[in-house]
């Protein structure tokens, strides 16, 4: 589903990727591990199409309508209500049965209580459930998360291992993060960074 | 003969821009005919082929960088930029002439009557603003593209500026001053063409020179990078 | 060609909700234009004939409208909201248009109260006038929301968005200006439409351009 040759990207003069290979096979599922600060967010973020490579080739069977992303910031809006915000992303994406949709996963990850809250009253565990919802709302066959596990507590995580093992069989999965422990079992292939 | 001239086109750009200006300025000072207007004539020789110099390098600016968004020319960035640069060099050029040249015939060192150098002073915000824009914005395809866009923008703006400038004039400033220019005899239009051959050969060995230096700069960071 | 309004739709509406939700952008322009009237009056001196007076208006709207530029892309590049919109499958121009929109919007509410305030301070406003703040608010919106997403990706932010905007904004007042003043208004109100079409295909088209990284 994602092939890439000879990758690279540098910021100013700065090279943070340097000539990688990657292929990750439709229904994969690929640890990205390593430091803070050695490329990981980098290579999520071209490979969810929002940076474009300085070198190299790169080939994702998907196109954005299908790909969903996780980054550092959960991407909400912070005077719109978790509701309105996935409402919004609910009509970006075209969602069939948008309502539904949203009320399932606003359910899936605890967050039906808090739905017509401001998402600037937020916890940072409750943003990062906002944004997986967000992530998850059109249904996406490519799943690009950057360290997902951050910021939630137990219950969050424990919502989030639930919800990952139950898309695993369906999905491609690109994911990056400090904890491969927990990941390993849902794993294909992994790449370390160094 | 032609092979040197190929592999050494800075130099042949160069020497030949040396030659013209020189027959230029000579022309210019000795062979020209002096008409009333005396020393007011003499500027215009240089400021009008400044100018027209300027407006083919912000058109080459703009040209490099269609070519960076339509058909990803690597390195048309950079050209651009150097065009840019290099316009906005002769632009200041056209200012600094142009007052001289109102200041000799009208006694101002401004005239806003002139819709010329009104045009001119737009233009040269314009493009200034772009060299604050480029070195604001880190390296990379998005500065790259930025910078074309507002190249190509500048360019828009110049037919748009000019009949601002004509429409300002109802209400700015009744039309009080002789329009039209000097009038040219067959010596003063062979000194012209003379003049703005070497200013256009001037500004393409300035703009060849640019380039390989940063082309260069480059060169030598990439080396520096892959033995780091 | 539907899916395309109705993205711009959803995503004007959201900028007009955020808006309304922080109050905080359309209440400053209305400050600083009737605080610029203000600042006007003590710059006229007593000869100075109506149409300076209106020649200050335009300058004051020009100015009012990079105030509000100025935030058009505040929350899209603080907390990085842009990915989220350039993740979407909608075209990135519908993001240009959307937000042109919404800055369209909050410069005809800023003008409704500004446009009065200058007939009680200074001299009437008659329909040419307001038919040229109409047109320069369109072409104002389309180019200014253009430089503002340029602004927004550069370390300089507010402080280069003036120098981009107002060499660009120059035909703006002319034409403004001259519908003001002038006993026949058409040629400049036909001069801001041009200008309007002009630059709002130039920067519908290349948009996409500046947002990608």
């Amino acid at each position: 589903m994602i092939t890439a040759r000879g990758l690279s990207k540098r910021y100013g003069s700065k090279r943070v990727l340097q000539a990688l290979d990657l292929t990750v096979p439709r229904g994969g599922f690929l640890l990205v591990t390593g430091p803070n600060g050695s490329g990981k967010t980098t290579l999520l973020r071209i490979c969810a199409g929002l940076a474009t490579p300085t070198g190299g080739e790169l080939e994702i069977d998907a196109d954005r309508a299908a790909i969903g992303f996780l980054g550092h910031e959960p991407l909400v809006y912070r005077e719109l209500t978790a509701l309105e915000n996935l409402d919004l992303y609910g009509r970006l994406y075209h969602v069939p049965e948008r309502r539904e949709r949203i009320g399932m996963l606003l359910e899936r990850f605890g967050l039906w209580a808090v739905r017509n809250d401001r998402a600037g009253s937020f916890s940072r565990g409750m943003l990062q459930r906002l944004a997986l919802c967000r992530a998850l709302l059109h249904g996406p066959e490519l799943l690009v998360l950057d360290e997902p596990y951050n910021a939630l507590d137990t219950e969050g995580a424990a919502l989030l291992d639930r919800e990952l093992a139950s898309l695993r069989p369906e999905r491609t999965f690109l994911v990056a993060t400090h904890d491969p422990a927990r990941l390993a079992p849902l794993a294909s292939d992994r790449l370390a960074f160094a | 003969m032609s092979t040197w001239l190929r592999n050494n086109q800075l130099i042949a750009l160069a020497g030949g821009a040396a030659g013209l200006v020189s027959a230029a300025v000579a022309l210019i000072f000795f062979y020209a005919p002096v008409d009333r207007d005396g020393l007011n004539q003499k500027i215009f020789y240089f400021h009008v082929p400044i100018a027209f110099t300027a407006y083919v390098c912000f058109g080459w600016g703009a040209w490099k960088a269609l070519r960076h968004l339509w058909k990803r020319s690597p390195g048309a960035d950079l050209e651009s930029y150097v065009a840019i640069h290099q316009g906005v060099i002769f632009g200041a050029l056209t200012l600094a002439t142009g007052s001289l040249w109102a200041k000799v015939r009208w006694g101002h060192w401004w005239v806003w009557s002139e819709r010329q150098l009104v045009l001119f002073l737009v233009l040269f915000l314009f493009y200034s603003a772009y060299f604050m824009l480029r070195f604001s914005i880190e390296e990379g395809p998005q500065r790259a593209n930025i910078c074309a866009v507002y190249a190509i923008f500048g360019v828009v703006l110049i037919p748009i500026s000019i009949l601002a400038i004509r429409l300002a004039e109802n209400f700015i400033h009744p039309i009080a001053f002789n329009k039209h220019g000097p009038q040219m005899a067959t010596s003063q239009f062979a000194t012209f063409c003379v003049a703005l051959a070497a200013m256009l050969v001037l500004a393409g060995a300035l703009y060849r020179l640019e380039l390989a230096g940063k082309r260069l700069d480059a060169q030598l960071r990439e080396l520096r990078e892959a033995l780091a | 060609m539907k899916r395309y309004f109705q993205d711009v739709l959803v995503l004007a509406r959201k900028d007009l909700l955020l808006e309304l939700r922080a109050r905080d952008t359309v209440p400053a322009m209305l400050l600083f234009v009737i605080a610029a009237f203000v600042t006007f009056h003590f710059a006229l001196p007593s000869q100075s004939s109506d149409l300076a007076a209106k020649g200050l208006l335009w300058v004051a709207l020009v100015f009012t409208a990079l105030l509000g530029l100025t935030r058009a892309f505040v929350a899209e590049r603080n907390e990085r909201l842009l990915d989220g919109l350039l993740l979407a499958p909608c075209d990135r121009s519908a993001i240009w248009l959307a937000k042109g929109v919404a800055v369209v919007a909050f410069l005809a509410i800023a003008e409704v109260v500004a446009l009065p305030a200058f007939s009680i301070f200074f001299s009437g406003v008659d329909g040419a006038t307001i038919a040229g703040a109409v047109l320069a608010d369109v072409g104002i919106a389309a180019v200014g929301t253009l430089l503002a997403a340029m602004a927004s990706v550069s370390r300089a932010r507010e402080l280069l968005l003036p120098l981009l905007f107002l060499p660009v904004a120059i035909p703006v007042v002319v034409g403004g200006v001259g519908a003001s003043v002038v006993d026949n208004p058409g040629r400049y109100l036909g001069f801001l439409a041009l200008y309007d079409g002009v630059f709002a295909i130039l920067s519908w088209a290349s948009f996409e351009y500046v947002v990608t990284e």
